[in-house]
């Protein structure tokens, strides 16, 4: 068993986990307490990244790009929820997923209007670029290391901030019983506009960071988006918790299937066969994964309501 | 003594730590009108669940018609002849009243893996459907959207969708529920016209209602039945009275 | 609408002479595009807008039943009297088993347990490396229908379409005034009271399922002829997605709901991209303004009645 591999596949699934966590956070709540299935929240992902990158070029400091990126993202989806958004929370699933397929595109090709076509650099800094001596043998990049600091450090503030504050306890009131919350004279719409701009600050934190790692283009945010709705499936609908936990044993089973389920294939498959089927097995898995929760326990790991 | 027509047994059914049906047994005769009732809370619900086949008992038996229905899906007991109504409404809204009951009837007369011939040339089918509106009281009101009725005529029609299936045995749920007096009139005759054609298993509050219908009661407190029989009896039961605060029972006897 | 159809059945009929006629024979070909999508749209209508049953991953009996095509073809079986029925065949054994498992969940689960499903397929084909995984598997030319007719000829595969769309809605417009229709409009209208009169509802819906799952198994097959390449692209979410807004575009339970979300959501796509590069931006707009003027899609503006009335 190589230690070394495995040490760092489990690294690397937690630092996607984490990021998947930033987007599933304010997905999760979305459509918790607001009911609300929202296409387009990988759009703010993909409007983090691409802030990012042009502050990072434009003031050449990876933390400003990065808090600018936050900032400029809330205050794109707090004006998003005030004008249109806000209109859909009374209005069918399916009334929603018109909508908000109709912001993927308007946001898709705005993007692609400002930016142009093709994809762009966002650069690790210079500081972050080499690697770190974890252990003897094994050297993980810094930059890395940094996303799993920063993962960790707003997974706890997103705990803090829910479960000891008065507006965290507000939104779990929201969230665990929305028609409750409002008899008890909770102002709503302002309450709504924060966890939606919160959402996309963190959806955007995960776009800067991830950019560098991915590439920062037009459409990142559809292939993230699905996975971010396989983890709050499985986590709980609402469930910030379920959240956590469902990103982090997402992006294990993908990053460690990734790389495992092709050695393991190889044992008893031909090796062009064996690196093929494994990253498709391993998001397959997710897949199964989700449904078998959708089958015997739909309300995930985590129910939010009551 | 003829096989009843339905038979509890024993059921039990419990929540978590309620236990909502405590050992309920319960029998009712063909022909007759049984009614059931009891305080809020006694446990009417989950019973009318059970028998219907929306809810499993955790013990006990549900026999219908000499056949130990427990297990049967409620598609296949309403097949056999054990359909019931609801006490919130609970029609097909967007439907005109004809449909509401033409579907009922369309899903009682085999199946409908049917996909080439329109419906609407199936004459024989309408017909049924606009002798049970006849039968129910709302023959002028085929056209009108369910949704789109006073409520008094959305329990009529309540009863006339159960109706339209042919049942042997109809379960009533509360179908007084929030009627005013015309209203109930309309209600209690029809429900007294329908003791003819099938037998009625008739829960409900309304106990001046309870008691011009009713062949027997059975009364139902905290999941079990206390009492069963004629009614004079039932008035007279000593747990019966202790349960219900006396009030209602001496307005039956007014009646 | 038995006023409008035979009408535009009619102008169907006549447009590849009149495209011919001024020379534009490009048309010809998005013509048949849409029509294969009105199709694929249909179907979902049929599942959603008929049956209430919101699936998120209809796209996944599409593209299966593209790969059938192709994949036989790859294999040297390019007869369309075989393929074209196994197409349909494929996707209705898959909409079965995944209806088996999905139709135990309802709303908002339903929706998602559908998308995983849909996903997953996705990545079964993506793993085909034999049948170009990622890039997907081109067909080295059309399906062979004999009868004299050579599919090749951009006319003839779209009077082929044609026909085959036109039965397909024929007999759906059959199917849902039928019992089954019926039926399946009853339990989208109120499923509990459905289930309370003696609809065994499972069973119902699971075959509305499968018959959704064929139809769209031959717009695949009739889609992967058209543009001569079967992708797992046709399986993404996003694929799915796009059905959806033809449904709903249309009108959710109007018969030609899926027809007419197709036909304007296809035609807008290529008026657009004449006029600027940036014609996503164009149909994004519209999409939205359709969601809040015409929220039951536009059907339900022009005949001004709710579905359930048909």
């Amino acid at each position: 068993m190589d230690w070394i591999l495995l040490t760092e596949q489990t690294l690397n699934g937690l630092q996607f986990g984490l990021m998947l966590f930033l987007l599933a956070a304010g997905l999760t709540l979305v459509f918790g307490i607001m009911d609300m299935i929202n296409l387009a929240h990988g759009s703010l992902y993909m409007v983090g990244a691409y802030l990012a990158a042009t502050l990072a070029v434009t003031t050449g400091s990876f933390v400003i790009a990065l808090l600018g990126a936050a900032a400029g993202t809330a205050i794109f989806g707090a004006l998003l929820e005030v004008s249109l958004l806000r209109t859909l929370y009374q209005k069918d699933h399916l009334t929603q997923v018109l909508a908000t397929f109709a912001l993927i595109l308007i946001i898709n090709e705005g993007t692609r209007m400002i930016w142009g076509p093709q994809a762009l650099m966002l650069n690790i800094p210079d500081a972050l670029s080499g690697p770190v001596e974890l252990f003897a043998g094994l050297n993980y990049p810094a930059y890395r290391l940094l996303i799993i600091a920063v993962g960790v450090a707003v997974a706890l503030g997103l705990y803090l901030l829910v479960t000891r504050t008065r507006v965290g306890m507000l939104v779990r009131a929201g969230a665990s019983n929305r028609e409750m919350a409002l008899a008890m004279g909770v102002n709503v719409k302002r309450l709504f506009t924060a966890v939606f701009a919160v959402g996309a600050a963190l959806s955007a934190v995960a776009g800067a960071l991830l950019g560098p790692l991915l590439a920062v283009q037009v459409g990142m945010g559809e292939s993230i988006l699905i996975l971010a709705f396989v983890v709050i499936v499985i986590g709980g609908i609402g469930s910030i918790r379920g959240a956590l936990v469902g990103s982090l044993l997402v992006g294990f089973v993908d990053t460690v299937g990734r790389t495992l389920l092709p050695m393991g294939l190889r044992t008893v498959l031909p090796p062009a066969v064996a690196s093929n089927l494994g990253p498709a097995l391993a998001s397959i898995l997710i897949y199964v994964l989700m449904a078998s929760v959708l089958f015997w326990r739909p309300q995930g790991l985590f129910p939010a309501r009551g | 003594m003829p096989e009843p027509m339905l038979s509890l047994a024993g059921l039990v059914k419990r929540f978590g730590g309620l236990t909502a049906t405590d050992g309920v047994s319960l029998e009712v005769r063909p022909g007759e009108i049984h009614a059931l009732i009891g305080p809020n809370g006694a446990g009417k619900t989950t019973l009318i669940h059970q028998i219907c086949g929306a809810l499993a008992p955790d013990a006990g038996s549900v026999r219908f018609l000499g056949r130990d229905v427990t297990h049967l899906t409620m598609h296949e007991r309403v097949a056999s002849g054990l359909v019931r109504s609801f006490q919130v409404t609970n029609l097909f809204k967007r439907f005109s009243v004809l449909d509401n009951v033409a579907l009922a009837v369309q899903a009682a007369a085999g199946s409908s893996m049917r996909f080439w011939t329109p419906v609407v040339r199936d004459r024989s089918l309408f017909d049924q459907a606009r002798s049970v509106l006849a039968r129910i009281g709302l023959a002028d009101k085929a056209g009108v959207a369910a949704a789109a009725l006073a409520h008094g005529e959305q329990r009529q029609l309540e009863v006339g969708v159960a109706l339209a299936t042919r049942p042997k045995l109809l379960l009533l749920d509360e179908p007084l529920a929030g009627m005013g007096l015309e209203e109930s009139e309309r209600i209690v005759h029809l429900i007294s016209d329908l003791a003819g054609a099938c037998t009625i298993l008739l829960v409900e509050h309304d106990m001046q209602a309870v008691f011009r219908l009713a062949h027997r009661i059975s009364v139902l407190v905290s999941g079990r039945v206390i009492a069963s029989g004629a009614p004079d009896e039932v008035r007279q039961d000593a747990q019966v009275r202790r349960a219900y605060l006396g009030d209602e029972l001496a307005e039956g006897r007014a009646a | 609408m038995p006023g409008v159809a035979l009408p535009a059945l009619a102008l169907l009929i006549a447009l590849p002479l009149v495209i011919q006629a001024i020379g534009q024979p490009f048309y010809t070909v998005l013509a048949s595009r849409i029509l294969i999508f009105a199709l694929a749209a249909s179907s979902l209508n049929l599942l959603i807008g008929f049956g209430g049953m919101v699936s998120f991953g209809h796209a996944a009996f599409f593209g299966t039943g593209a790969y059938t095509v192709a994949i036989l073809m790859f294999h040297g079986v390019d007869s369309a009297w075989i393929a074209w029925p196994a197409a349909v065949i494929v996707s209705a054994l898959a909409a079965t088993a995944i209806g088996a498992i999905s139709l135990h969940t309802r709303g908002v689960y339903f929706i998602m347990i559908t998308l995983a499903f849909a996903q997953m397929i996705y990545y079964v084909f993506v793993s085909l490396k034999m049948y170009g995984g990622d890039d997907g598997l081109s067909l080295p030319g059309r399906s062979a229908l004999g009868l004299g007719l050579d599919l090749k000829s951009d006319m003839v595969f779209y009077y082929v379409v044609l026909a085959l769309v036109a039965m397909t809605m024929v007999l759906l417009g059959r199917l849902v005034n039928a019992r089954f229709g019926r039926v399946l409009q009853g339990i989208r209208e109120n499923e509990s009271r459905a289930a309370a009169v003696g609809v065994p509802v499972y069973r119902y819906q699971l075959v509305c399922f499968a018959i959704g799952g064929a139809m769209a198994g031959l717009a695949g097959a009739l889609a992967v002829n058209q543009s001569g390449l079967a992708s797992p692209n046709l399986l993404y979410w996003t694929q799915s997605g796009m059905l959806m807004i033809m449904v709903i575009l249309g009108g959710v339970g109007f018969l030609y709901g899926g027809v007419l979300g197709a036909t304007v959501l296809l035609l807008l796509e290529e008026v657009l991209s004449d006029y600027t590069i940036h014609w996503q931006l164009g149909e994004g707009v519209v999409l939205l303004a359709i969601v809040l003027y015409a929220p039951n899609g536009l059907l339900s503006i022009i005949r001004r009645k709710a579905p359930a009335d048909a």
